[in-house]
């Protein structure tokens, strides 16, 4: 067993899906300091579901590439959130409520979509995640977004955090406030969909969730969140991949299930806020 | 720190100038503001000089944040002009500081005291500058004036309720502005907190900075501001806070809830 793991691991294929989940892992985790900061957790995990139509459409109109796909999905990502937006203004339904409704109609016709168009393999790869199945082009594009995210965040943290914290004192101090927010929006729905391809719809919530989450229940330090949540999303995928072969589980799964776990060490164990704490 | 009250004496905090006889001034002129087709202000003027702390004040919907978001520039005025000693306040953005409301922020929020405070260095840094040895005496300095030294190391979340409105205060001097814009700055203190928080203000204006806050409590507004501006959609009044608020001015606006003031000063 562990010698068939050893010489799995020498394949190209295998060191490729490594790195694969490190870079996706501390890319997400970094951004989830953003998500959870900006207590978005929940509305991201609307726009995931919300982003199979798109793709669907986009496969039934252009034909099945990298960028048609990501385009469709960056495409209902916007729409179903903006249209929450505009049933909630012009209507009585309130936005979460429009949310909610939008999403599963919209999930509901991109499955229907794909699996018409005899897809069905690409939606499971789609909502769970299959890293071994990524070609050149989409690790490319992720690796790219990663790297962009990373970069913007780091650069713009000074403004980020003034906006996040106080918007109006950081308008009246010069912060393009709004820019900054739609910005901070659309560069999540980028990560959301750049690794979706790795680790699914569902599952990649996780990913922008929970090790911010963690974080935030272990420090006080926006800088500590931040790299933090990175390093704990690279790590925790890491290890879920060393963990996925051995016991055959779907590694996806297993990204989400040791994230899950971290954050529930922080909430019982953190020194600083765990509810076990010794007071 | 300076607790009397010079009129026109002062030495300016942050631009270190003295001008016995032209004092810094805000003068509003026919301003109107509102939000969307909706006026909320109507054909405001008024003008105040460095070294006060002025109220505004009148009923639910008298245009009171209307016009604080006007004067911070988070609203663009409809018609009129704001001027600070005779160029538009848009100009000099970093003279004016915004001090919310306690419970428009999230006290949760992963932040230091002294982080918060550094905030108030973003007008003169941007996104990218390093702070110098001058960045980091004015926090301290912002600290210290404020009290909050001790604390600074703590997280926002674990101070009091005058210890949030200090720390708010201590950006504002970081930045070094000269115009505070106060929301509501008394809602939720207690009495010993109001009257620590008043005496702190009236010495922040001593130094040379202009005050300006919404306040909705008739009885303690005399005690705490010395200007006050009589709102009701448009100025009803503009003076000293004893002349602006008499029954006279107050029952027509308020009606049966005016409540009964301490007699004048």
């Amino acid at each position: 067993m562990m010698h068939d793991f050893l010489q799995f691991l020498q394949e190209p294929l295998a060191q490729r899906s490594l790195w694969t989940c490190a870079v996706i892992g501390f890319a997400n985790g970094y951004v989830s300091a953003l998500v959870v900061l900006r207590k978005s957790a929940l509305q991201i995990g609307t726009i995931s579901c919300a982003l199979l139509p798109g793709m669907a459409l986009a496969i039934l109109l252009f034909g099945l590439s990298v960028l048609s796909v990501l385009l469709g999905a960056v495409f209902a990502g916007l729409m179903v959130g903006l249209g929450s937006l505009f049933v909630s203004r012009t209507g009585r339904t309130s936005q979460d409520t429009a949310l909610s409704v939008l999403h599963t109609t919209a999930f509901a016709v991109g499955y229907i979509i794909l699996v018409q168009l005899g897809l069905q393999q690409k939606v499971d790869d789609w909502l769970f995640g299959s890293i071994m199945s990524m070609g050149d082009s989409e690790l490319l594009i992720s690796y790219t977004t990663a790297a962009l995210a990373v970069l913007l965040l780091t650069a713009f943290r000074r403004p980020l955090l003034m906006t996040l914290f106080d918007p109006r004192a950081a308008q009246t101090m010069g912060i393009p406030v709004r820019a900054i927010h739609y910005g901070g929006f659309a560069l999540i729905i980028l990560v959301l969909v750049s690794s979706l391809q790795a680790v699914g719809a569902f599952l990649t919530i996780g990913l922008l969730v929970a090790p911010a989450a963690t974080l935030c229940l272990l420090t006080d330090r926006t800088n500590t969140i931040f790299w933090g949540s990175g390093l704990l999303g690279g790590g925790g995928s890491v290890l879920a991949f060393f963990l996925s072969y051995p016991l055959g589980w779907h590694l996806g799964a297993c990204i989400a299930l040791v994230l899950g776990a971290a954050f529930l060490l922080a909430y019982l164990f953190s020194p600083k806020y765990g509810v076990l704490r010794k007071r | 720190m300076v607790t009397e009250h010079p009129e026109h004496d002062h030495i300016c905090w942050g631009c270190g100038q003295h001008h016995p006889h032209a004092p810094h001034t805000l003068r509003v002129e026919g301003l109107s503001a509102g939000y969307g087709a909706q006026v909320a202000l109507e054909n405001v003027s008024f003008e105040a000089a460095c070294g006060h702390t002025m109220a505004l004040i009148g009923p639910n919907g008298a245009g009171k944040s209307t016009l604080l978001n006007t004067l911070a520039g988070l609203i663009r005025p409809m018609a009129g002009t704001i001027l600070w000693n005779g160029k538009p306040l848009r100009e000099h953005k970093h003279e004016i500081a915004y001090v919310p409301q306690r419970n428009e922020v999230d006290w949760r929020f992963p932040l230091t005291v002294r982080e918060l405070v550094e905030m108030g260095r973003y007008p003169a840094l941007g996104a990218w500058k390093a702070f110098s040895v001058h960045d980091r005496e004015i926090v301290e300095r912002a600290l210290e004036a404020m009290k909050l030294t001790a604390l600074c190391d703590r997280q926002i979340g674990a101070l009091s309720g005058g210890q949030q409105q200090r720390v708010f205060l201590a950006r504002a001097l970081a930045q070094e502005a000269h115009i505070l814009l106060l929301d509501e700055p008394f809602t939720g203190l207690d009495v010993p907190g109001m009257e620590a928080l008043a005496r702190l203000l009236r010495e922040l204006a001593a130094e040379g900075r202009l005050l300006i806050a919404g306040h909705h409590d008739l009885t303690s507004a005399p005690a705490i501001f010395d200007k006050a501006l009589l709102l009701h959609r448009r100025a009803v009044a503009f003076g000293d806070t004893k002349d602006v608020l008499t029954p006279e001015l107050l029952t027509p606006l308020f009606g049966a809830a005016t409540p009964h003031l301490p007699t004048a000063r």
